[in-house]
């Protein structure tokens, strides 16, 4: 098991309801933690138009996550 | 103060990206990129429209996690001068609550031709669309309000 700190952004911030919360659980990628959060608020959007970041790094959805890590969940972006 | 420092007065070794929850001062944006050495530049501003796939528009509220949206825009920049080797480029976006017609990113490239200009601007705009954390909610005039993925009109070309 992993201690992991999630962050959530827009649309997510709003399926969570919380901006960030600490999570103990069996995580091997951030994939693994995307589908745990997804599953935990209830949330349908596949992780195919997401993006995430590790401590600030932006990553690929079959990065490894270590304990203490802090994930950024982010949704489909649009700026501009 | 020289002559050159007085009318160009931030000349910078490194393209600039930047978030604001301030009104984009678009024309000191300009004055900034002014460059002895251009021969042209060429902006895009993007502004608040008052509709969106049929519903009408009131504002739109623009999120963005800075940090990374410094990484990754510095990244398009770097691209987009491999690409389009220009003299400067500089490009702001902004956050928060904005008003119809209010400008939501300006992006700027001076160079010594019109040709890296015009396409530097597009493939600038492009990326950032796509590639830096921002997100939009959209709130309509029944109350309503939406966040936008941008997506689907990224891969139909769609200016917005």
């Amino acid at each position: 098991m992993k201690t992991i700190t999630v962050r959530y952004f827009a649309m997510f911030r709003e399926h969570a309801g919380v901006s960030e919360e600490t999570l103990t659980l069996n995580a091997a990628t951030v994939k693994d933690v995307f589908e745990c959060t997804r599953d935990r608020h209830g949330s349908t959007e596949p992780n195919g138009h997401c993006k995430v970041a590790i401590n600030d790094h932006m990553a690929d959805w079959d990065t490894a996550v270590s304990d203490g890590d802090i994930i950024l969940l982010f949704p489909p972006v649009a700026g501009g | 103060m020289g002559i050159l420092s007085c009318c160009f007065p931030q000349l910078r070794a490194v393209d600039v990206i930047e978030v604001t929850d301030s009104v984009i001062d678009t024309a000191a944006l300009q004055r900034s990129l002014k460059n002895p050495a251009a021969g042209g530049y060429c902006a895009f501003e993007g502004w608040v429209r008052n509709e969106n796939e049929g519903h009408v528009v009131e504002r739109l509220e623009y999120e963005a996690y800075e940090p990374l949206v410094i990484v990754e825009g510095e990244k398009v920049l770097a691209e987009a001068r491999a690409l389009f080797p220009f003299l400067d480029a500089r490009c702001v976006h902004r956050v928060g609550m904005l008003e119809l017609g209010e400008c939501a990113v300006w992006i700027g490239v001076a160079s010594a031709h019109r040709d890296e200009a015009f396409k530097a601007c597009r493939f600038i705009i492009d990326k950032i669309k796509v590639r830096l954390p921002i997100w939009k909610k959209e709130h309509y005039a029944n109350g309503d309000s939406g966040w936008v993925n941008c997506e689907r009109c990224a891969a139909h070309g769609i200016a917005e």
